[in-house]
């Protein structure tokens, strides 16, 4: 990437924009350099930053103290790390001076490519935010310490190809001198075009200094002593409370008997009919939350009334055995004949419940709109979006640019934080309150109960052995409610498998689903592995050597199932009452495979969880003891939904409403041990914030297969369905 | 019933060596008191009914859960202590191995763990395993962050030795 001097008569002694006591880097693939540089008036410029609300990459001042901005969401991942990490490596910064801020939300400036070509988006889902930046952030720092280098030349009038970096410094190597990038800042100066850095001239990953380096997180000493702002956390001067009361069926219109009555109760100062709510407006929020719980509404019957989330498997199944084809995900070989030709064919069907996201921070937002309604601002946690104004300005019918998003922590998304009904809502009650800015709380209830969940389906695998044991034949067919939802991880990509034919047969209802951790890996990988082990067994075969048949063809896979076999000591022998299961998977890249061990009490039905192993092949590891607590609180969030927690829906109505009744797994039910392994890998990174959760309810049902010679098919496999399981 | 009462008492509390007067209604949580009235945001609201911790704060010494604690209850002198009191620069033990430890991820829950944790190490500077599920069971934490916090309160008791 180095230039010669001569390339680099080309270059201006246009200074960077200079802000009190140092410089605003404007780095990076974001169009907006040759922007700014393209602009010889200085006014201008400073005009468009003001109008833009544009920020930079990085800023640093002379005393080589860096911000380095990032640009995805912080709910728990670590992207407030990782990504300045990525950022600095190339740079070659020096760690220690550098403090972190969220960008701006500008996706056509911060926007991941990671979505596609020609799209810049700034989107936090899917485990894709570091293989998303992970090229654009590299180069954006690698143009960055080249303008140092750059600047390097030109102060000691040395060819630029021979100098180098170390962090925080340039340095020529043939005569030992040093400068720090500090004292280069007042002489930065903007070629007229950045070099285009190939990946070739990225570093080696062998070379990285800071990526793969334990790096204590930089979110994580907030995170301890109170200070982290959370979007609740805002206190914005003028500020009112809003509160909304939706209707118990989704789809419910709300008719208020009382309104004389809620406006005359102390603090309440607006009453605001919506179309799925009532919302009011008080002083404090305590206030607003007693108005609430007595108002008196009368709520149409919705066309959800009448659903019945456990009769609704019964459709399903019939729709499984007798419906017309549906999506067709995977059509490969002729399945029905590979059937025909089968020595031994299976059939079984699993079943999964409603989840609920049950982030510890109930959505909340804060907006205000300008006096002259020309502008508008937000405070919120949010996972962004394909907007990343989150559909404000059409809402406002504003452009994008008046709108200003404060990005805050989130206290987890997990999905839920993908959708922005909680930032509309907002948006309608500070609609009534201008210029006044409203916080809208919604209560755990409010949150639960007019959640969006995972949705339900029904599996119905089968499959077919030939003369050897081989298989032959797979096919998987999910009917349920939830779109491309249902659709995630039916594929076995990795398993060597001739005949194979995956479907679904959408049947829409009412209730409102959205993204879960994972998304559709969790239901369907349950589905394919528990059925693999169902066939390991019938066949004599041990399900680890099992598998390894089926991953001869993809050695990845089978390195992360020989990792985890060994870390678990598979196939010695176990305690009397235990058994280990094992589970492999692919999501957002990454491969894993995942065993636990476990016991049963025979009294309650309760299944207790020991140890939990996994490897995983997640390509470069940015940061390694990270990505470690990412597969634990992945495991643990996986075991809590695998045995506690369901959404049953009745008539209509949600059952559960709070943590007394939607139960999520809490200390004394976490395992002794977890372990993870990551293998060693050069590639491009891969997401790692879901690859956890989904290897669960697979190990722990093909361990209690084990242990007990009977399957678990239906989440949750909480205590009464086991015992129901283990009588049957 | 609805009735239209302006009378709001003015209560004193005492929270982190400090005095606060607030204009509020008796029942108020003492958490919609610290966080919104006063704007001690380190305590976070997640349920409000005590069964998540998120809003552990200290009461004389006790481990109590603010969001069904009426701020009449309260006013009589007695010592709140909140995340922001715990220690004069974020440096409690538990501060220190909660870092060490990387336990946070969301961090939502963790100002009601550590909270609810510095309340066992008060009363016993070294908990038995068993000791420390069975204080902590009542704080959840979504990200699933259980594993760190045993180590980081076990490190933090290490410390205190």
């Amino acid at each position: 990437m180095d230039k010669t001097p001569k390339e680099k008569q080309g270059i201006s002694r246009r200074k960077f924009l200079k802000n009190a006591g140092g410089v605003t880097l404007f780095i990076g693939a974001s169009g907006l350099l040759s922007q700014v540089v393209a602009c010889r008036d200085k006014k201008k410029v400073k005009a468009i930053l003001k109008k833009q609300q544009l920020t930079a990459w990085i800023e640093m001042d002379t005393d080589g103290n860096m911000t380095i901005y990032n640009p995805a969401a912080e709910m728990g991942q670590g992207s407030m790390t990782s990504l300045p990490v990525i950022f600095a490596e190339e740079m070659d910064a020096d760690w220690s001076k550098v403090k972190v801020k969220f960008s701006p939300q500008i996706a056509e400036i911060y926007g991941s490519e990671g979505w596609g070509p020609n799209r810049k988006i700034m989107l936090s889902a899917g485990s894709r935010v570091t293989q998303g930046y992970y090229n654009m952030l590299r180069k954006a720092g690698a143009q960055t310490r080249y303008l140092f280098l750059l600047a390097a030349a030109e102060k000691w009038q040395l060819p630029i190809e021979e100098l180098s970096t170390i962090p925080g410094m340039v340095m020529h190597l043939g005569s030992g001198k040093k400068i720090a990038y500090a004292a280069l800042v007042n002489d930065l100066v903007i070629p007229d075009t950045l070099p285009d850095i190939s990946e070739s001239q990225l570093k080696d990953p062998k070379d990285f200094r800071l990526i793969g380096t334990v790096i204590p997180r930089t979110d994580i000493p907030e995170k301890v002593d109170g200070s982290a702002k959370f979007a609740g956390d805002m206190q914005v001067p003028g500020m009112v409370y809003g509160v909304i009361e939706r209707g118990r069926i989704h789809g419910a219109h709300p008719e208020l008997q009382n309104e004389k009555a809620v406006l005359e109760m102390p603090g309440v100062i607006k009453v605001v009919p919506l179309d799925h709510g009532i919302g009011i407006i008080a002083h404090s929020i305590e206030q607003a939350l007693t108005a609430k719980g007595l108002l008196q509404i009368n709520w149409s019957n919705p066309k959800a009334s009448g659903f019945d989330s456990q009769e609704i498997y019964g459709n399903y199944r019939n729709i499984a055995t007798k419906g017309a084809v549906g999506n067709i995900v995977t059509d490969k070989g002729d399945v029905k004949l590979a059937f025909k030709n089968a020595v031994k064919t299976y059939e079984s069907d699993y079943l999964n419940d409603y989840v609920y996201h049950a982030q510890m921070e109930p959505l909340n937002a804060i907006v205000q709109i300008a006096e002259d309604k020309n502008s508008a601002e937000v405070w919120v946690g949010t996972q962004q979006g394909f907007d990343s104004k989150l559909g404000v300005p059409d809402l406002l019918n504003l452009p994008p640019e008046n709108i200003k998003i404060n990005m805050c922590y989130l206290g987890g998304g997990f999905g839920r934080r993908s959708m922005t009904d909680f930032v509309l809502e907002c948006t309608l009650l500070a609609k009534e309150m201008i210029p006044k800015p409203v916080k809208l709380l919604w209560t755990r209830q409010d949150d639960l109960t007019y959640g969006a969940y995972r949705p339900i389906s029904l599996q119905r695998l089968k499959a077919g052995v030939d003369a050897s044991g081989k298989l032959t034949g797979f096919s998987h067919v999910i009917v349920g409610n939830g779109d491309n939802l249902l659709a995630s991880g039916i594929k076995n990509e990795y398993y060597d498998i001739d005949n194979q034919w995956a479907e679904l047969r959408i049947q829409p209802n009412e209730t409102r689903l959205k993204h879960w951790r994972a998304v559709g890996h969790g239901p369907n990988k349950f589905a394919i592995e528990s059925m693999i082990d169902e066939i390991a067994k019938d066949q004599n075969a041990d399900p680890v050597a099992f598998r390894k048949q089926l991953m001869q063809k993809s050695p990845r896979a089978l390195a992360t199932l020989e990792k985890a076999a060994l870390m678990a000591n598979w196939g010695a022998p176990l305690q009397e009452g235990r058994a280990k299961g094992v589970a492999f998977l692919e999501r957002s890249g990454t491969l894993s495979t995942g065993i636990c061990e476990i016991s049963l009490n025979h009294e309650s039905g309760k299944i207790k969880v020991h140890h939990f192993w996994s490897a995983s092949d997640a390509g470069v590891i940015i940061q390694p003891d990270n990505v470690k607590a990412q597969m634990e609180g992945g495991i643990i969030m996986g075991m809590s939904s695998t045995l506690l927690e369901r959404i049953s829906i009745v008539d209509g109505v949600v059952q559960e409403s709070n943590f007394n009744d939607y139960r999520l797994l809490r200390m004394e039910d976490m395992p002794e041990s977890i372990e993870t392994a990551l293998i060693d890998s050069s590639n491009p990174p891969k997401g790692v914030g879901e690859s956890g959760t989904p290897l669960v309810a697979c190990a722990i049902a093909n361990a209690f297969l084990a242990l007990t010679g009977k399957s678990l098919r239906h989440l949750p496999f909480t205590p009464e369905k086991v015992l129901g399981v283990l009588k049957s | 019933m609805i009735s239209k009462s302006s009378f709001m008492p003015i209560y004193q509390l005492h929270i982190n060596a400090k005095q606060y007067k607030v204009d509020v209604s008796e029942k108020t949580p003492v958490l919609w008191v610290i966080r919104e009235h006063l704007g001690l945001t380190g305590t976070k609201y997640g349920c409000g009914i005590g069964q998540c911790g998120s809003c552990t704060i200290h009461v004389d010494g006790l481990a109590v859960k603010a969001c069904t604690l009426p701020v009449e209850n309260v006013a009589k002198g007695q010592k709140i202590k909140t995340i922001e009191g715990l220690s004069e620069n974020a440096d409690h033990p538990l501060q220190l191995s909660w870092i060490e430890a990387q336990v946070p991820q969301c961090g939502y829950c963790q100002s009601g763990q550590i909270m609810q944790a510095a309340t066992l190490l008060a009363a016993k500077s070294s908990p038995t395993h068993e000791e420390i599920v069975s204080h902590m069971n009542g704080n959840i934490c979504r990200c699933g962050t259980y594993m760190r916090i045993v180590k980081a309160i076990k490190m933090a008791s290490e410390q205190m030795k």
